[in-house]
């Protein structure tokens, strides 16, 4: 790729498609329905499902269908500066968009009255922590057996100064401030439809460089996605044994 | 926002209109509702103003207070945006905690703000490590028929354009009211505003109205500033758990610089006068 600009080479030596090295796994929780972490580089994801159980308190219920509920949260001891514990405005809108994100393919209407609550947790952050997240997330939810019409998968694209990449590390994503600056586009991407269902974007960016960028996601994706199908195999593999 | 009761009967009528290019108050599937601006709501902030979209309607004030600076950034003043969607604007809300709507609703227009470098934060140091001015926007619903982040996106834009310096009063160390010829520091060449998009049916809409939010399959918030005469993305945030074709992006896009193109002249005026 011929590249304009200030930044010319990765901070971390990657190419600017390439996606940080991947590594997942289902069933990290043995009381849970589903489980499963998620890493890219440094950023660990761990993700719990619980249910579909009775949702309480009852007014809350929904007779037609059952309901997804996400809570996201960094650990204390995640990020350098110790984060107070408990929900934070942050960590309550990265809950929000992570849940209508996952509630886009899972299907509940089986299961009226109910929630199926889906915790994630970061133990250690390096920038791209919620779609780290949506993809451990995913993984536990179809660990769980909660029916899916697709899966999906997650990542992080953007623009550093004149550069467009795709998973953004700490240093790009909050550190780089030259030129014009950074650009982050959290992306979720169904499996099957490849339709959009999460995208947040803070920055400077043309139309033009938009739309490349999600095509990016696109293609990072589909190499996500088979990292979250192998740790699904390994896993019904290893029950069978 | 969306979680109340809304008869089928008029769901199916709202869609069906939109189907053959309708809306039920008689506007056209991207048009915008009359935009009014008052100024002088309380004498006593920096500014501020109320703006209406429609019967939507939203005040928004301004204040600076003495602060310490983040250790991290010593020579720059400190910016926080709150919104409380109040139970007198809408029986959807409910006095107490902000819930997730308000918490959301003030986070996109915050990042919006400060991403965009739209307060010159550098100015608003007193003394470096020690003394800056901390600007809040606060963000108060008053009638919700629909889009209230567009409208209170641009109320927070509008107040901070027409927002005082305080008068510093280094003596006593406290502010003694607002300056009547001086504004805040602004860097008015990055000025951007949101614009929020729903799918409605089979439609792309602008500008949805209380009952067309309520049944919409998702909402893409898109910002955009002024680059050399063009439209450029500055903030995006999806709502809802509906999903985005690339046919519908493509379509949001479109009509977001055309709409751009169209409304931005005019609110540069209103918020800088």
């Amino acid at each position: 790729m011929m590249v304009e600009g200030l930044y010319t080479k990765r901070e971390d030596g990657r190419k600017f498609d390439e996606v940080r090295p991947m590594k997942a796994k289902v069933g990290i929780v043995p009381s849970a329905d589903g489980s499963a972490s998620f890493e890219t580089g440094k950023t660990k994801a761990i993700a719990v499902v619980r249910g579909p159980r009775t949702l309480h308190p009852q007014h809350m219920q929904n007779a037609q269908t059952g309901i997804l509920r996400v809570s996201y949260g960094m650990m204390p001891f995640s990020v350098e500066d110790r984060i107070r514990p408990g929900p934070n405005r942050r960590s309550e809108e990265i809950s929000k968009v992570t849940e209508w994100a996952l509630s886009s393919v899972v299907d509940l209407s089986g299961f009226p009255n109910t929630v199926v609550d889906v915790f994630v947790q970061i133990p250690q952050a390096d920038a791209g922590t919620r779609v780290a997240g949506i993809n451990a997330a995913a993984l536990a939810l179809a660990h769980a057996g909660i029916p899916m019409k697709e899966m999906v998968s997650a990542i992080g694209v953007g623009k550093i100064d004149k550069t467009l990449v795709v998973d953004l590390n700490k240093y790009e994503d909050s550190i780089f401030h030259d030129g014009e600056g950074s650009t982050d586009i959290p992306v979720v991407m169904t499996s099957r439809t490849k339709e959009i269902a999460l995208l947040q974007l803070d920055g400077k960016i043309s139309v033009d460089e938009f739309k490349e960028t999600i095509e990016m996601a696109k293609k990072a994706c589909d190499d996500i996605l088979k990292v979250q199908m192998d740790a699904l195999k390994n896993v019904s593999e290893e029950s069978n044994e | 926002m969306s979680d109340f009761i809304m008869p089928n009967l008029q769901r199916e009528k709202i869609e069906e209109y939109l189907g053959e290019g309708k809306r039920l108050d008689g506007r056209k599937s991207d048009e915008y509702r009359k935009l009014l601006v008052e100024d002088g709501v309380s004498k006593n902030a920096a500014s501020a103003v109320r703006v209406r979209f429609g019967k939507t309607e939203v005040l928004a004030g301004v204040h600076l207070a003495l602060a310490t600076p983040y250790p991290d950034s010593p020579d720059s003043g400190t910016f926080m945006t709150s919104a409380e969607l109040h139970p007198m604007a809408s029986q959807q809300f409910d006095i107490g905690r902000p819930g997730i709507n308000s918490i959301e609703l003030a986070r996109v227009i915050d990042r919006g703000i400060r991403e965009s470098g739209f307060i010159d934060m550098k100015k608003l140091c007193i003394k470096e490590g020690e003394k800056v001015y901390q600007v809040f926007v606060d963000i108060f619903a008053i009638n919700d028929d629909g889009n209230l982040l567009d409208v209170a996106g641009l109320a927070a834009l509008i107040a901070l354009g027409r927002a005082r310096m305080p008068i510093y009063n280094e003596e006593e160390d406290k502010i003694d009211g607002y300056s009547e010829e001086e504004g805040i520091p602004l860097n008015k060449d990055v000025l951007s505003f949101s614009m929020t998009f729903h799918k409605v049916g089979d439609v792309i809409v602008a500008d949805v109205g209380h009952d067309e939010e309520a049944i919409s399959k998702f909402r893409l918030t898109i910002a955009m500033g002024d680059n050399n005469g063009k439209p450029r993305i500055t903030a995006m945030q999806k709502g809802k758990a509906g999903t985005i074709s690339n046919e519908d992006m493509e379509n949001i896009l479109k009509l977001a610089e055309s709409k751009w193109t169209e409304m931005f002249p005019k609110i540069k005026k209103h918020v800088f006068g």
